[in-house]
């Protein structure tokens, strides 16, 4: 078995929009940015439990639904005065496929 | 050998003596501050916007530190000073005897506590100090919090204010006849009780405290003529007192304060003392303009230059976000003073000044404060002001007429000036600090300290620098839309339409934004601008938009969302609350709920469902409500002639005529009309962004209601017979706003910038623009009105809705 598991192609995310893959623990947002890096974080952010799935991306930033937070996609941590921070998941494009290892969807189930 | 300096009280006073010191000769003294408060030098007179949430405490703090580091000060915060042995010029702590050369006492002031019953209780505290601003802010997380300030000056109505934008309930009980009555005469004070009770506090005037009840913990405030009020907190605000103890003990002279010559020395030459706690020829200082003198003489006479504190007048304004009030020098009746008033009742407009032997010696302003300096300067220069008298209360402009340039009035100012009160600032000052090298706002703030102490004449000291700079002047950020422009809402929608710019990406180039894709306040912004200025020709950038207008419902707490299908006019039938119901069932829907705009909302409805809720929902007829929009709410009516036995027109289709012609607008803020079949009102439409009230005759329109944050009364723009001309003027209305308006800012917000005047001007009585004005607003509808739901049921945004992948079946496995 692959080490690493196909979710998609980077052309089904539109561009600075963000869409999920759903487990048994959870949503993992995946956002694709203006610029076509794409990015994988838990779709929960540690202010209230926002989607941040749904939250307006700029940069490499995303801006929680809810209240505004801001998180950097790159490390999940909470921007300016906020405090906070949402796990982050590897993952990879490979000629426009969106893969996520394995093993870190198996830690999420295991870390619950 | 450094001589060491010890200071007691680290305050807004000895904060600027330390300041002067440091800059005029440094390393001249050791200094060791201590502070009882165990917490180093803040600006005390911003704690109210602290306290209303406005500024954070980390944004008022003048002295961190590292500045304390710097500057080689020993800070022993916390520690309180129990005595000064002057033989042995030691003060002692608890840790011990500290020895100094020179002794600075800024101990303040204390608040002045009534001797009532009660007032050791639980929930009875004063207003000093940031604890005191922390405990406010903790009451006011309970729900439906109340509070009681007693004290109606300055201080206390600061407070109440503050509590109030906290959400509590707040009343302020005050023993004179009228509010501030040291700073305001009855008029004004008068206005300014009007104004607070609008706002929801609830003022009593010549209330004396009786008790303060409660068993364990304050639970309500007596008064004495028998009014109960209940209370979760009692704020004291009566009056403060200079804080001498420390000086008594050591047998300094004391007035009421510590007493202290021109030079600010005590009766002991090494001791000096500055700020609220000193009493000089015979005069208490409470406001920070005269503390800010005093510190100047004593940096002075520490280095032993000559110097001498004079007091100066003082003018004082209200720090209350929206009361714009001044008030200055002396402003009594009395034998030989004649009074020049001008009064505004409908734009609550009120100004006064107090004449003697031909010269301004008071002036009171209200609603109108931007003379104010001008005014104070005349009192200062005792200028004769016997010419051109007549036409003094309509202030600097009046002679030019062109009142409409904001600058005229800054330019009009000799240069002597006051601009900054608190900093002691002129204008010639800040016209010096540009010559001598100042480029920017910043930069006038850093060497003049202008501005940066109350804020309220930021927006002088910006004319000012604007004005001295001319071309090379650029606005400071913080006027810009966000942090990623300098550019202000209005100035990016006029460069938006002269530069034809057609995207997003082209504004930010053209524009110079400073981030590289926006931020989430200035993108959707600038989404609503384009939309607005170029329907058919903008593509709709979906990423730029709030996520409910992303997925067409209300996301709320949970991350569901909330469905409102479209009743027009608040109509509905049998056919559709059975669709309702179904949609309901089908769903799971747990919560459903009448709204506010007479129609039915869906709550707790899963994202992945909202597609096939609103496929149910269109095959019964309905559309969607736009709830979630920044766009056209509801049209609410009453029934009219169609039943009512008092209606005079057809309300109701009114209504629904006004809602088919303009949903799917989409508009700077949110849009709520109403129609109400008489005057009775029931539809309630006096406080909507429109309203239309019918009377036999036809139709009286206005617009501008709130009744969220703020809460006002529309105002009349015209009355017109026909429900087709009415029509066209509240589309015309909208267009204005449309075309106008800063994003996010409701009707009544943007009217208050342009003024009811130009509204009317252009929307009733140009009727060549009223009809421009439709022409573009159904133009744009040709585009924009479509459901949204019927779209997203056939396909469209699919992404929006469904996952990327569900492994919640092989994780099960």
């Amino acid at each position: 078995m692959s080490m690493f598991l196909e979710i998609g192609r980077i052309e089904d995310i539109p561009r600075q929009a963000a869409r999920l893959v759903k487990t048994d623990m959870g949503c993992i947002a995946i956002f694709r940015t203006f610029d076509d890096k794409i990015f994988a974080l838990d779709d929960k952010c540690p202010h209230k439990g926002g989607p941040i799935s749904n939250g307006i991306q700029h940069g490499d930033m995303v801006t929680c639904p809810l209240h505004n937070w801001v998180f950097d996609l790159n490390t999940g941590q909470a921007q300016g005065a906020d405090s906070g921070v949402i796990r982050t998941y590897p993952v990879e494009v490979r000629e426009g496929v969106i893969l996520i290892a394995r093993s870190s969807l198996d830690q999420a189930v295991a870390a619950e | 050998m450094a001589q060491k300096l010890v200071v007691i009280g680290a305050g807004m006073a000895s904060g600027r003596v330390l300041e002067h010191l440091f800059e005029d000769a440094p390393g001249m003294y050791d200094v060791t501050l201590f502070n009882g408060e165990a917490r180093g030098n803040y600006n005390r007179i911003m704690l109210s916007p602290v306290l209303s949430g406005e500024k954070t405490y980390e944004e008022i703090v003048t002295h961190d530190d590292p500045w304390y580091a710097t500057h080689n000060v020993v800070c022993r915060f916390g520690e309180q000073i129990t005595g000064i042995d002057r033989d042995r010029k030691v003060v002692i702590s608890a840790s011990g005897e500290t020895p100094y050369d020179k002794l600075l006492i800024a101990t303040g002031s204390a608040p002045f506590i009534i001797p009532v019953q009660g007032k050791e209780l639980p929930g009875v505290i004063t207003y000093r100090d940031l604890d005191d601003t922390n405990a406010m802010i903790a009451a006011s997380a309970k729900p439906g919090a109340k509070a009681v300030v007693i004290g109606g000056g300055l201080l206390g109505l600061e407070a109440a204010a503050g509590m109030k934008a906290r959400g509590m309930e707040v009343t302020v009980i005050h023993l004179m006849g009228h509010l501030m009555e040291r700073q305001l005469d009855p008029a004004a004070g008068y206005l300014l009780e009007k104004d607070l009770e609008r706002r929801g506090i609830k003022v009593h005037c010549k209330g004396s405290t009786a008790a303060i009840l409660g068993d364990g913990k304050v639970e309500a405030v007596l008064l004495e003529d028998n009014t109960t009020y209940p209370a979760d907190l009692v704020v004291m605000a009566v009056g403060i007192r200079p804080e001498t103890r420390l000086a008594t003990d050591a047998h300094l002279e004391i007035g009421r304060g510590i007493v202290v010559n021109d030079q600010m020395v005590t009766s002991d030459p090494d001791i000096l003392a500055v700020g609220e706690c000193v009493e000089h020829k015979g005069q208490l200082f409470g406001l920070v303009a005269p503390l800010y003198d005093q510190a100047k003489v004593v940096a002075k006479t520490l280095q032993a230059e000559p110097s001498a504190f004079q007091p100066v007048q003082t003018a004082t304004k209200l720090k209350v976000t929206g009361v714009d009030l001044y008030s200055a020098g002396d402003f009594a009746e009395g034998e030989g003073r004649e009074e020049i008033v001008y009064r505004d009742a409908s734009a609550g407009i009120y100004k006064r000044l107090v004449i003697k032997d031909d010269k301004i010696i008071g002036a009171v302003m209200y609603g109108d404060t931007v003379d104010g300096p001008w005014f104070f300067q005349k009192i200062k220069s005792g200028e004769d002001i016997s010419e051109g008298r007549e036409t003094l209360i309509f202030g600097p402009n009046f002679a030019g007429g062109a009142a409409s340039d904001p600058f005229s009035a800054v330019a009009a100012l000799p240069d002597d000036a006051e601009i900054c009160g608190c900093n002691g600032i002129s204008k010639g000052m800040i016209v010096k600090a540009i010559q001598n090298g100042a480029k920017s706002l910043a930069d006038v703030q850093a060497v003049t300290k202008a501005s940066t102490s109350c804020g309220t004449c930021l927006g002088l000291t910006t004319q000012l620098t604007a004005l001295t700079l001319g071309d090379d002047f650029v606005l400071p950020g913080v006027a810009g839309m966000c942090k990623c422009t300098d550019h202000t809402h209005d100035d990016v929608r006029r460069l938006i339409r002269a530069k034809s710019l057609k995207s997003i990406p082209a504004i930010m180039q053209e524009l110079e934004w400073k981030t590289s894709g926006g931020c989430h306040s200035c993108r959707p912004a600038l989404n609503y601008y384009l939309v607005c200025e170029w329907p058919g020709e903008y593509i709709d950038h979906a990423q730029s938009r709030f996520i409910n207008e992303r997925v067409h419902a209300n996301i709320q707490k949970d991350g569901t969302y909330s469905v409102v299908p479209r009743m027009w006019g608040g109509l509905t039938s049998p056919t559709e609350l059975r669709a309702i119901a179904d949609v309901a069932d089908k769903f799971n829907i747990p919560t459903v709920k009448v709204t506010g705009g007479q129609r039915i909302d869906l709550l707790g409805v899963k994202k992945d469902d909202l597609p096939a809720v609103w496929a149910d929902l269109n095959d019964a007829g309905m559309v969607s409500g736009h709830a979630y929009a920044k766009g056209l709410r509801t049209v609410k009516t009453c029934v009219g002639t169609d039943w009512c036995r008092f209606g005079t027109q057809d309300s109701t289709g009114l209504g629904v005529r006004i809602e088919k012609a303009m949903w799917g607008a989409w508009t700077p803020h949110k849009v709520k009309m109403a129609v109400s079949g008489c005057p009775r009102n029931c539809a309630e439409a006096t406080c909507k962004d429109v309203g239309v009230i019918c009377v036999d005759s036809g139709f009286e329109i206005g617009v501008g209601g709130a009744a969220g944050m703020d809460l006002k009364k529309i105002e009349t723009i015209a009355k017109v017979e026909t429900e087709d001309e009415a029509l066209d003027i509240i589309i015309a209305f909208v267009q204005l706003y449309r075309e106008g308006a800063q994003y996010l800012h409701r009707p009544y917000k943007w009217i208050a910038k342009v003024g009811l005047d130009h509204v009317i001007a252009k929307v009733v009585d140009d009727k060549e623009n009223r009809a421009a004005l439709v022409e573009r607003f159904n133009y744009s509808q040709t585009f924009y009105q479509v459901d949204p739901w019927a779209e997203r049921v056939r396909g469209l945004d699919a992404h929006e809705f469904a996952p990327l992948m569900d492994l919640t079946q092989v994780a099960a496995e």
